[in-house]
């Protein structure tokens, strides 16, 4: 029941916003979809956590506390992000970037890719996953493009090739999996592609056949993920969309992409072993988050500076996850949710920074704090918090990635280490003189409705200080599941 | 199991549907005009049709003749006929393209065709199905179909590119597994459309903004 509200409710919303989006109580109506789909998807975690995995549907849906708790972050940031979206999509409309028609295709379309996302983390099915998975590429290449300026036609159109292509090489490797399925389950339709009654068998399936699967599982839903040498469509992609479609696409899409690469993963460590999967993650993790920092130093533009950022940490989770065990796995999901929260509150003043400055060029925007301190002090938190300063969360999970990877593998300590610290002197010297420089410009009348970023902020900060027993036990039980 | 059902001549056939995928891949990749690679991927979607009713036929498998009706409708009928219709309103359809170099792309084509042998050899040893040796066919069609869209420079050219891969997708899928499930191939079905449809508006908004579909104006955003 909940199940079908939390795929159904987003649905509903696209085409009820198809008909609506252009009314000036839209935005409000895209909040109130996404607030419900959260309430929905708070009682399937509830119903979960009582009473244990779900299986629904002829076993086409599947629920355990890996992907319900990818649901309710989605839901969550889904929520925050329509709220924020709200006053900032009407500044927008005032300074003419966007009028009621494309206002309208946003909200469907932002809508639709909620119910791609979360259909992607409920399927049980491989095959639906992929569908589900292009359609939110689909309906993201919408919104990159919605300011129809070039540079946006551009990133949009990168993005749909270089994904495109990316995701015909998972559907590859689904086909794989499923010819490496059929041989062991035997029977032809529906449930060989079943992620269940795959991973019941998966000692049986064909090594070789799931070994060239997960390489091109991974490389097409790497793609998705932003791991270099795949992550040029990431860029681009969030610098020119909206904000708060770079707040989802940043905080959202490139977890739910994860997500994918998590459950081939652990399909793969069944058949052959732990070694190749293992490694090609922590190889590409590491280069992403290498080749993430170094690009920061290089970027001029505050939302590409924080797309590299995000390619950085997609770069460290990867990286935690191939490591694998309970320790490594809880950090990886722990830095999941800080990074998503952060990092969607970075995007909400980072917008509200190019919105007041009139430009997305770091050197236009100067003296934030002066300007307007609920975006100064947001920008500045928020890039410490994605920086890994205590006592925020980011910086529990980053240590205990460090100290995992230091015990297990010990050569990459000092890697992880240069990635963090170049980061980290290329942001704060970049953000520093945007919040604290000097500026001529007027202090504004009253200050952006920044509550999403920091309720954001302050979540982040609590996971750091103290996290609920609950909320432990069941990052726990995800990392056990993911073995 | 099943290829016991199969006869000689069957084979035969699929064995040269499959050379006539291939052949019209190389094809693609040295057509010049716009207008004949839009009927050249209608004839890989007819090879694509042809050979998925004769192994739904062979194999006794009837979701395989659903496949191949929406291969017929979908990839025939259907996308061919939206993208000449596209290119006609775009006034496009006389395009000529400069190439990279026929003769290199076709050398290039030719290492991917032996890499994609070299990469379906175990999966094909392994297969059950009939139609196994095509595996490194299927593979090679969507090698090809990405060396086109990496060489070409147009945007009609690069979705095309994009869809003859799809192609070799669902070639690959009834080739080693007698076709995917009924859903994911629906799903698959309703991507594709969507993606064309999306990539059709595109298409204006792309010329209203640079006058032209070359993408070589869609180059500033790089890394400086």
């Amino acid at each position: 029941m909940e199940l079908l509200l939390v795929l159904g409710l987003p649905l509903a919303g696209t085409f009820v916003l198809a008909l609506i989006g252009a009314r000036r109580y839209a935005a409000e109506v895209n909040a109130g979809v996404s607030f419900v789909t959260l309430v929905a998807a708070s009682a399937l975690v509830v119903r979960i956590i009582r009473n244990g995995p779900l299986l629904v549907w002829h076993d086409q849906f599947f629920v355990d506390p890996f992907n319900v708790f990818l649901v309710a972050l989605t839901a969550f940031v889904g929520f925050t992000t329509a709220i924020f979206s709200r006053p900032y999509m009407r500044i927008e409309e005032r300074h003419g970037r966007v009028n009621a028609r494309r206002l309208r295709l946003y909200h469907s379309m932002y809508q639709l890719f909620m119910f791609a996302m979360l259909l992607a983390l409920l399927t049980n099915n491989m095959g639906l996953l992929w569908v589900a998975m292009e359609a939110a590429t689909l309906s993201t290449v919408l919104l990159v493009s919605l300011y129809r300026t070039k540079a946006s036609l551009e990133a949009a159109w990168k993005y749909f090739i270089l994904c495109g292509v990316g995701i015909a090489l998972a559907l590859f490797g689904t086909i794989l999996l499923y010819f490496a399925a059929e041989r062991t389950l035997g029977q032809q339709g529906m449930t060989a592609l079943l992620w269940t009654h795959l991973n019941s068998v998966k000692g049986e399936l064909e090594p070789r056949v799931l070994g060239l699967a997960f390489v091109f599982l991974l490389v097409g839903y790497g793609t998705k993920v932003g791991l270099a040498p795949l992550h040029n469509w990431l860029p681009d992609a969030h610098a020119e969309g909206p904000a708060p479609v770079s707040a989802v696409l940043s905080g959202l899409l490139l977890n739910v992409a994860l997500y994918a690469v998590i459950r081939c993963k652990a399909l793969a460590v069944g058949s052959i072993g732990p070694a190749m999967p293992s490694h090609m993650l922590m190889t590409f993790g590491l280069l992403s988050a290498v080749l993430g920092a170094f690009f920061l130093w290089r970027q001029r533009d505050i939302k590409r500076l924080f797309a590299y950022s995000s390619i950085e940490h997609m770069g460290i989770i990867t990286f935690a996850f191939g490591l694998g065990g309970p320790v490594a796995n809880f950090a990886a999901l722990l830095h999941m949710t800080v990074h998503s929260l952060t990092k969607s509150s970075i995007f909400f003043t980072a917008g509200h920074a190019s919105q007041t400055a009139g430009t997305q060029q770091m050197d236009g925007i100067r003296g934030l704090v002066g300007i307007s301190p609920a975006i100064g002090w947001g920008l500045m938190l928020g890039s410490l918090a994605i920086l890994g300063m205590p006592p925020f969360g980011v910086f529990t999970s980053e240590f205990l990635i460090l100290t995992t990877a230091m015990r297990e593998h010990p050569w990459t300590t000092p890697v992880l280490l240069i990635a963090l610290g170049v980061a980290f002197a290329g942001i704060f010297m970049k953000v520093q003189p945007m919040a604290f420089g000097e500026s001529d410009a007027p202090r504004l009348p009253h200050s952006p409705a920044l509550v999403p970023a920091f309720v954001h902020l302050a979540m982040v900060l609590v996971l750091g200080l103290y996290i609920p027993p609950a909320l432990a036990h069941w990052y726990r039980a995800a990392a056990r599941l993911i073995g | 199991m099943l290829s016991l059902h199969l006869s000689q001549l069957d084979v035969q056939l699929l064995k040269l549907l499959a050379a006539a995928m291939l052949l019209l891949s190389f094809a693609m990749l040295s057509a010049r005009r716009t207008q004949q690679l839009i009927t050249l991927f209608a004839w890989q979607g007819a090879v694509l049709f042809l050979s998925t009713v004769l192994v739904a036929h062979e194999a006794g498998l009837p979701e395989l003749y659903f496949s191949a009706a929406l291969t017929l409708i979908l990839k025939v009928i259907t996308l061919p006929l939206i993208l000449h219709l596209l290119i006609r309103r775009l006034g496009a359809q006389w395009d000529n393209e400069q190439l990279v170099n026929i003769p290199v792309t076709m050398l290039a084509g030719l290492v991917l065709v032996i890499f994609a042998f070299g990469l379906a050899q175990p999966i094909s040893l392994l297969a059950t199905t009939v139609t196994r040796h095509i595996i490194g066919i299927a593979l090679a069609v969507i090698l090809l179909s990405f060396l086109m869209m990496i060489t070409r420079r147009k945007a009609v050219t690069q979705v095309i590119g994009f869809l003859a891969m799809e192609n070799g997708l669902f070639f690959a899928a009834t080739s080693a597994t007698y076709g995917m499930p009924m859903v994911i191939e629906l799903g698959i079905a309703l991507d594709l459309l969507v993606a064309v449809f999306i990539l059709g508006i595109f298409f204006f908004q792309i010329r209203e903004q640079f006058d032209s579909l070359d993408l070589h104006h869609l180059e500033s955003l790089r890394e400086e």
